[in-house]
């Protein structure tokens, strides 16, 4: 089992959602958020005074998928996710160690 | 055959109670003097009194005005405490100017300079003096309910000033005394025929006597308060705090110019056609030109349409013209409020880099521009009357005495009861510090 973490414009929500969902994976979380990467922030003007928008406004979703669906659902949300500009986002993989479906006491892949 | 009967009665009486004035509309006006002599004294006061009185209820509109503006361009977590002071403002306002500032203002004979007034009186509803033509173009009652809803203005302005750090019970201190004497003390001298007015001072409807006023208080008052926690870093720089509600200070801009239509408008002190028609085209368009005007010099001075700077600018164009808002041009209206809309901007951000903390600027729309205005009598009135000189001294006496009276009043709340909430409840919110409640209850952003 893998989470995968994604750091995403907000805009590109809809289509991640619907890559995913065509994948047959069932289940994200998603969050607001606000961060910077590479591109770091812009230079705004208010009333005449000068401010950093350090951190920018993002979505972050999480995504716990068995191991045969990792790869295809990276490349699905890469795929939705890209506009070539900068301030896309990043994907991130982590194993997962174990997983328990609250309800019904299945674990591993049954319980996702 | 029953409505037959009926409207023939309502014919015979309308013939009837009109024939004496279809006699008059008969006749052919052959000239204004004409035309006057053949109007009825008792309508004619009637519609000079409503008028008052509709005018009174638009410049009471405008503290909604206020309130909302001043809650837009400053943080969620203090609008409680703005709401709330800009509740108390015109509530004091009114009770103290029944019970001292209208006398004080409007004493008749005095020495011109100072005259503390008692309660208002209480005529009988039949009294001819009081009520009646005798009296005014309107009743004793209009006279004292619209003077008292411009006296509450000229605090409301530094409420606005003050916002996000200013103490809650020392303020209301200071409102109410600012309101009860200062306020009417320095009106006396131009509108209770005081010795500014015995110069030949031209201000209409308060472009010093409200708002140089208001605008110079706050300038005492934000120097003795010091900036708010965060807006200049000890290395220099100057911090933005963003205001959290553009549809907020939007909704507070636009009843300000609806209101200003009463605030002007009723001071013509009739509903004489033309000059309450004239003052509603000056006051209007000198809005729409301080809007234009402030819209370009932003957006070339700072890069970006700042939306704030548009508000402002209305407000400028707004306040410019109120001085001289009964005797321009339309054209002299136009160039009054422009330029009052690019004094603002510059004003704005020079008053900022001065360290002078003042988030919504009224200090520059209300003290610079107000100075502005009245000078502009002196170089746009179309009456030969108004002197340059005397509008320059007028202006910088209202200045210079707001400046001085606030300066008094804010020192001695400041070493007394304090003027400033401790650095912790400023930096969770006088909302929560002051009020014990949220605006916003649940919905609140954290760092806001």
């Amino acid at each position: 089992m893998y989470k995968i973490e994604a750091y995403l414009r907000p805009s590109a929500l809809e289509e991640v959602q619907k890559g995913l969902g065509d994948l047959g994976i069932a289940g994200m979380s998603v969050t607001e958020i606000r961060g910077f990467g590479r591109q770091r922030g812009h230079r705004e003007v208010y009333r005449g005074a000068e401010y950093r928008i350090d951190f920018v406004p993002k979505i972050k979703i999480e995504v716990i998928v068995k191991e045969s669906d990792r790869d295809p659902a990276v490349d699905a949300i890469v795929q939705a996710a890209k506009t070539g500009k900068v301030g896309d986002g990043k994907v991130f993989v982590l194993p997962v160690g174990e997983a328990v479906r609250i309800r019904t006491g299945e674990t591993g892949d049954a319980a996702l | 055959m029953s409505k037959l009967r009926s409207n023939f009665a309502i014919w015979t009486l309308l013939v009837l109670i009109f024939g004496g004035a279809a006699q008059v509309v008969g006749q052919e006006i052959k000239s204004m003097e004409a035309f006057h002599s053949a109007t009825i004294a008792y309508p004619k006061f009637m519609v000079d009194n409503l008028w008052i009185l509709i005018a009174t209820a638009l410049v009471f509109i405008m503290h909604l005005g206020f309130a909302t503006l001043e809650t837009g361009l400053t943080r969620q977590k203090n609008t409680v405490n703005i709401l709330f002071k800009n509740l108390f403002i015109i509530s004091t306002g009114l009770i103290t100017y029944a019970l001292t500032g209208f006398n004080t203002m409007y004493p008749g004979d005095f020495n011109g300079f100072l005259a503390i007034g008692g309660p208002l009186a209480s005529p009988a509803l039949d009294d001819v003096a009081t009520m009646t033509s005798a009296y005014a173009d309107y009743t004793y009652w209009s006279d004292f309910i619209f003077q008292a809803m411009f006296a509450a203005t000229a605090a409301t302005i530094v409420s606005g000033a003050v916002a996000e750090r200013v103490k809650l019970n020392g303020f209301m201190i200071y409102a109410t005394i600012l309101v009860a004497f200062f306020y009417p003390i320095a009106g006396s001298w131009k509108w209770g025929g005081g010795w500014l007015d015995q110069m030949g001072f031209h201000d209409f409807a308060g472009s010093s006597i409200v708002h140089a006023f208001g605008g110079f208080s706050a300038l005492a008052a934000v120097l003795f308060l010091g900036p708010r926690l965060g807006k200049y870093t000890p290395t220099g720089e100057i911090r933005p705090v963003l205001g959290h509600s553009m549809p907020m200070a939007t909704i507070g801009v636009f009843l300000l110019w609806l209101g200003w239509f009463g605030f002007n408008g009723g001071s013509v002190l009739s509903a004489d056609p033309g000059q309450v028609s004239l003052v509603f085209v000056t006051t209007t368009l000198a809005a729409a030109a301080g809007c234009l005007a402030a819209i370009f010099t932003s957006s070339f001075y700072l890069k970006k349409p700042d939306i704030t700077m548009a508000l402002n600018g209305i407000l400028a164009g707004l306040v410019g013209i109120t001085a001289g808002a009964d005797s321009v041009t339309w054209i002299g209206a136009i160039a009054i409020g422009a330029i009052a809309g690019i004094v603002v901007v510059f004003a704005i951000v020079f008053i900022d880099h001065a360290k002078i903390d003042d988030p919504v600027g009224a200090v520059s729309v209300h003290g610079i521009c107000g100075i502005w205005g009245t000078v502009a009598v002196g170089l746009f009135s179309t009456n030969p009357a108004h002197s340059l000189g005397i509008q320059v001294f007028g202006t910088l006496t209202y200045a210079l005495f707001a400046f001085i009276a606030s300066s008094i009043l804010v020192l001695i709340i400041k070493y007394t009861i304090g003027i400033r909430v401790g650095a912790e409840e400023e930096d969770e919110g006088l909302d929560l510090g002051e009020h014990g409640q949220p605006a916003y209850a649940d919905f609140q952003h954290i760092n806001n």
